[in-house]
């Protein structure tokens, strides 16, 4: 008797699905997904989750939360980030610190991995929502996240 | 013999007041394969258009939109984009058989184009013999996607032939024992007289119940025979490269990607003449003008043929196996008992006629 029961469950499960493609071939008008790139160039925008490259934040008093811990630079698995540090005296304390001179990332180099921005203790650097990468010089993709003449943001190192 | 060629009869006659008779009907059919050469090149090309516009819209896409307005020339320019290709081949190849392989499934498939009633007068070869030759000329193309496979010299086209092999001798009996339900009742063989049975109800209302099982089981073979997805063992792009054409290119490409369209509009031409009512309009409301046939025709071909691709783009590819056990398990004993049924009713006097 199973034989007969197959046949019912095949086509109806046949039919469930035929029904749930023919639902999507009936609205496909409304919510097409497709983005028709070069011409809606300028309105088009990412999604939260994309991952275009890596920038640092800079609040308006140019500060940014990098401490120079190296752990991103760690934690990249193919060298793609370079932290250049410096020792300077912390004017508060007086004492001996290591602080950031230049957070130096090369776009060209990196895969998208995300694991600077998880190993990241202070969420220092983040992910930027741009698409357009494309260079006509390489040196282009090497880049520099914190800006010049800032400093870390107070309070964040504690 | 009992063959009226209705079209060419009337080219012939105009042609006749010009010259001798016999180079005349040459020459007059000459002349029809040629029209419906032109007619079905380019209609297939609009049915793979088809076919890429319906699959963007299941998958939420847009699909070909920037050649011509709404992308209606997209196939043309990839026609010609393919004939301006180099055609290459392999070097061990059987240089022969691998050039004569397109040519046997595209001319196999304009072959059967021939018989279909479009409208009354529309009809380049009505043989008293149309289903049967319509069977027959579907199994040739085989041959040729077999010749293609073999002669290439590639693995992977060896076995997507073998596998074309399998799958359709298997099918190719449900199609015919299919159709066989359905010439019981009409008792005849011709496709122009299976039309005139149908003025009294189409096929698939007069023979009710067995019908739809009869049309439900070609469907399903009919697909399978096309080597279409989910039947497309044949080509099984993630398994095969491209299956029996991964080592053609250019125009011999498209001549297998061409006959590939070419023959699900036949099948669903079939299915059209044979359970549809061909030309014949729902419930005569078009009687008067009878050149609208051809609308109705090709409105019944090419909602059978979205039915078609709306299985390709909803079901996943079948294992081999299951290919076989659907065909020779279900398929094959479903239709011989459905014969009888069809046979009992007809016999009974139980069809629904108006
Ligand atoms: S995303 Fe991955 S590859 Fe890129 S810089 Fe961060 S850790 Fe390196
Ligand atoms: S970006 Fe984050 S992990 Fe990298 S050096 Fe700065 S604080 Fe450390």
């Amino acid at each position: 008797m199973s034989y007969f029961s197959d046949i019912y469950n095949g086509i109806k499960t046949l039919l469930t699905g035929m029904s749930v493609t023919g639902k999507y071939f009936l609205t496909s008008r409304k919510g097409a997904i497709t983005q028709q790139y070069p011409d809606n160039r300028d309105t088009l925008k990412m999604f939260e989750r994309f991952r275009g490259e890596v920038v640092m934040p800079h609040d308006e008093n140019n500060e940014h939360q990098c401490t120079g811990c190296q752990k991103c630079e760690l934690a990249c698995p193919n060298g793609s980030i370079e932290i250049i540090w410096d020792r300077g005296i912390d004017e508060a304390t007086g004492k001996k610190k290591k602080f950031i001179d230049k957070h130096v990332y090369h776009l060209g180099l990196c895969t998208m991995c995300g694991l600077c921005i998880e190993a990241c203790p202070t969420d220092a650097i983040v992910w930027a929502q741009n698409y357009e990468n494309s260079t006509y010089d390489r040196t282009q993709l090497t880049k520099v996240l914190n800006r010049p003449g800032s400093k870390v943001k107070a309070g964040v190192e504690d | 013999m009992n063959i009226s060629l209705s079209i060419t009869e009337t080219i012939q006659d105009w042609l006749i007041t010009m010259m001798p008779e016999g180079v005349a009907s040459i020459l007059a059919m000459t002349l029809v394969a040629l029209i419906y050469l032109a007619i079905f090149a380019v209609a297939g090309l609009y049915l793979v258009l088809l076919e890429r516009k319906v699959a963007a819209w299941f998958q939420l896409r847009i699909g070909p939109n920037r050649v011509g307005y709404w992308g209606l020339f997209q196939t043309m320019a990839d026609a010609l984009k393919l004939v301006s290709k180099e055609l290459t081949g392999t070097v061990k190849a059987d240089k022969f058989l691998y050039n004569l392989a397109p040519y046997f499934v595209i001319i196999s498939s304009l072959m059967a184009l021939a018989v279909f009633p479009f409208t009354q007068e529309f009809q380049a070869f009505d043989i008293n013999i149309g289903i049967f030759f319509l069977i027959a000329i579907s199994s040739i193309g085989v041959i040729g996607i077999l010749l293609g496979g073999w002669s290439s010299n590639n693995k992977f086209a060896l076995i997507g032939a073998m596998r074309s092999g399998v799958q359709t001798i298997s099918y190719e009996l449900s199609v015919g024992l299919s159709l066989l339900t359905m010439i019981v009742i009409t008792g005849t063989l011709q496709l122009s007289e299976i039309v005139e049975v149908q003025k009294h109800g189409w096929l698939i209302l007069q023979g009710h119940v067995p019908a739809i099982i009869a049309f439900m089981v070609y469907m399903i073979a009919g697909t399978a025979e096309t080597n279409r997805a989910p039947f497309d063992m044949v080509e099984a792009e993630s398994e095969l490269g491209a299956g029996f054409h991964t080592e053609y290119s250019g125009m011999k490409f498209a001549y297998f990607f061409l006959a590939e369209f070419i023959n699900m509009f036949i099948i669903a031409a079939i299915a059209t003449t044979v359970f549809f009512g061909a030309w014949l309009s729902p419930f005569g409301i078009t009687e008067s003008l009878p050149w609208l046939g051809i609308f109705w025709f090709l409105g019944k071909t090419l909602l059978l043929v979205f039915l078609m691709m709306w299985f390709r783009w909803t079901f996943p590819r079948l294992r081999v196996d299951q290919l076989l056990t659907l065909e020779w398990k279900y398929l094959l004993p479903i239709n011989l008992v459905n014969i009888v049924i069809m046979a009992i009713i007809v016999w009974l006097n139980l069809t629904i006629k108006f």
